[in-house]
């Protein structure tokens, strides 16, 4: 029965990965640069439908629209202000340490407005935790809501990039800037979009993340997003499935080590069962194996 | 350029006669320059904040009253964003400045840091907040509140005395010195006390949102008391969880804890029966408390916590050693601290964060734990 227990923690857990990787995922997967400020806009959009809620006292869904809309705004921001004059840079590197630099640059314009002291979050979900086995074991409504929400992003995600005209623009972009340019698509535009979709994304993400884990602070999404950054990974970089799998696992496997094995141990765990999948399969789980260009 | 160099004499020149008749009008026997160091941005900014807020208050308090030995207080906040190389970078600064005594560093970490460079100045250092046993190990070095291990073994005795329960469970942070430095001296103490430790689980920085594991082992192992030796924002989480799964054990915390009733939106009903070891609570009665309090309201619109509370004890605490050792404010600061020292082990201290203090020649002060209960979301003694 504990046994039961742990696994539905770590489901939970996971799911709450699985929803920040498939922001992670899908921005590199189309952009091909990593948004370490990911995590922070999770935490931006935290506080803005917790400031709609608490000061203005505003209906949690309001809440919730309210902040995909300021992080979308602040995703596509991010992307013209600080990463899209890097793009023809010399070295990848250079996005990559602008995309560290706005995460700080995020934390602390958070920490000026609001403060240092950490917030309790209202849930956003209204409904009952479901008891099974006489309430032995508990399934809070908040997991459930946050794997149902993965399932129907990563189908529409899946839809939208597979079926619609945009979507295989993205997936072009993806594959050749170049090319793609020639072929009349707007690479700034679909970039652009492609960090106005991920922004949305972390904006219900981090409303989930601080439901089920009800504490905010300015520094909330920073280890969220890096264990997300390993979850999405871990299911294969730029693959949306994997991302929900990989967040998953990452989650059950942290907390199942943390009950049998060790709590001190948990993420030297976590971490060295992501360089042996590493190892086995250097795509991640399900991420498509890298072709030799000759 | 020869113009420009003399304009720039002038305006110089000007300056320093605008000083010179400056400082003696502020104060007739000089000022004291106090220096402090803590965390005012940053993830720990909520206690380096709330320690300058007191200090400061407690200095305007002095100044308005006359002052220390005719000498006017004054004091100089450095930010070091809880990190020790920026801590030791401050404590620099605030020399340059002309500093003669320190309170601060507020955390555990930079205070180590900065410990070493002031016992190589001979530099007095008095640390309202820093737990850790290293923080003050030279003689030139005090403290206001307790030390980790002392609080550790406090808080064992305390169950013990006064049989809350006889199968006790802990829950620390190991990847923090504060929790798990009070995790050792109640594990060592409780092979005194008549109770058992039947679960101690921990967790990192790196894994503290979810609490459920180390909660269901807690609940399986048959705890009567869960102790809680780390902060009030993973505390905040830990009750949530727990509410959750139905367990509903004794809680009991740390000063750490103090700070949980002021989360912004936390339901203080979920902490309704913890008890903590604190040196200060805001609700008690005594005059000193009430003046403070109200004040520190009035002016950042808050209810203070224990650190505002040990910083501006901090800071009456320099006045009374000052005044023990007749200091004059043009000792320098070496001079400043030879008397301090002294003085420290001569002063029999009241304030809001304890009565009776008085102070080895370790720097560790000797005083009585208060134990408070939150009940209908207040402290209350026990």
């Amino acid at each position: 029965m504990s046994f039961l227990s742990y696994l539905i923690n770590g489901i939970s857990l996971g799911s709450v990965y699985a929803i920040i990787a498939l922001g992670y995922t899908m921005v590199y997967g189309i952009a091909k640069m990593l948004n370490f400020a990911h995590g922070d806009v999770i935490m931006v959009g935290g506080y803005a439908a917790l400031t709609m809620m608490l000061s203005l006292n505003a209906h949690p869904l309001v809440g919730v629209l309210v902040a995909i809309v300021v992080c979308t705004v602040l995703g596509i921001t991010i992307e013209a202000v600080a990463y899209r004059p890097l793009r023809g840079a010399a070295s990848p590197l250079a996005v990559l340490i602008t995309a560290i630099g706005v995460s700080y640059f995020l934390q602390n314009v958070v920490l000026l407005i609001f403060g240092s002291n950490p917030k309790s979050f209202q849930s956003v979900v209204p409904l009952p935790d479901l008891k099974l086995a006489d309430g032995a074991l508990t399934i809070t409504a908040e997991t459930i809501v946050t794997i149902t929400s993965c399932i129907i992003i990563m189908i529409v995600l899946t839809t939208f990039i597979n079926k619609t005209k945009t979507g295989q623009a993205m997936q072009a972009v993806s594959e050749d800037k170049g090319a793609a340019q020639l072929m009349g698509i707007n690479v700034n535009k679909t970039i652009a979009l492609t960090f106005a979709i991920g922004s949305g994304l972390a904006a219900v993400a981090g409303v989930l993340l601080c439901s089920a884990y009800p504490s905010l602070s300015p520094y909330t999404g920073s280890m969220p997003g890096i264990k997300a950054f390993v979850a999405a990974v871990f299911g294969g970089i730029g693959s949306i499935p994997g991302a929900m799998l990989g967040g998953i696992l990452l989650g059950v496997i942290e907390i199942l080590a943390k009950a049998y094995i060790s709590s001190q141990l948990a993420d030297a765990i976590v971490f060295a069962v992501l360089i042996v999948v590493l190892l086995v399969k250097p795509t991640g789980l399900l991420g498509k194996p890298i072709q030799e260009k000759v | 350029m020869k113009k420009f160099n003399k304009v720039i004499g002038a305006a110089v020149a000007a300056a320093m006669v605008a000083s010179a008749v400056a400082v003696p009008a502020a104060a007739e026997e000089g000022t004291f320059k106090i220096g402090g160091i803590g965390p005012v941005t940053g993830a720990a900014a909520a206690y380096g904040s709330a320690v300058m807020n007191g200090a400061q208050i407690a200095v305007d308090e002095i100044n308005e009253a006359g002052g220390v030995n005719g000498a006017q207080l004054e004091f100089n906040p450095q930010d070091d964003e809880h990190d020790a190389e920026k801590s030791v970078n401050a404590y620099n600064t605030l020399k340059d400045w002309g500093m003669q005594m320190l309170l601060g560093s507020v955390t555990s970490a930079p205070c180590i840091a900065v410990e070493a460079e002031a016992v190589n100045d001979n530099m007095f250092l008095l640390t309202p907040s820093g737990t850790a046993v290293e923080c003050i190990s030279g003689d030139n070095a005090f403290r206001v509140c307790f030390s980790d291990p002392a609080q550790g073994t406090e808080s064992a005795k305390f169950i013990g005395e006064n049989g809350l329960a006889t199968k006790v469970a802990v829950i620390y942070d190991s990847s923090d010195v504060y929790s798990s430095g009070i995790y050792d001296a109640f594990q060592t103490e409780a092979a005194n006390q008549p109770f058992e430790i039947v679960a101690s689980e921990s967790f990192t920085a790196d894994s503290k949102t979810d609490f459920s594991v180390q909660l269901q082992k807690a609940k399986d192992s048959g705890a009567e008391l869960v102790y809680l030796p780390f902060y009030y924002n993973e505390a905040s989480l830990v009750f949530q969880q727990a509410a959750g799964m139905d367990f509903a054990p004794l809680w009991f915390g740390v000063d750490g804890m103090d700070g949980i009733l002021s989360v912004e939106g936390f339901d203080t009903s979920l902490a309704e029966g913890v008890m903590l070891l604190t040196p200060f609570s805001a609700s008690a009665e005594d005059e000193k408390t009430q003046s403070f309090v109200t004040k520190y309201q009035d002016l950042y619109g808050e209810v203070p916590n224990q650190f505002a509370a040990d910083a501006y004890d901090g800071i009456y605490i320099l006045k009374a050693a000052l005044e023990q050792a007749g200091a004059t404010a043009d000792m320098d600061a070496s001079a400043i601290c030879d008397a301090l020292k002294a003085a420290m082990q001569e002063i029999t201290y009241d304030g809001i964060t304890g009565t009776q203090i008085t102070w080895g020649a370790d720097g560790e002060p000797i005083k009585a734990p208060i134990a408070v209960k939150i009940v209908n979301g207040a402290y209350e003694f026990m």
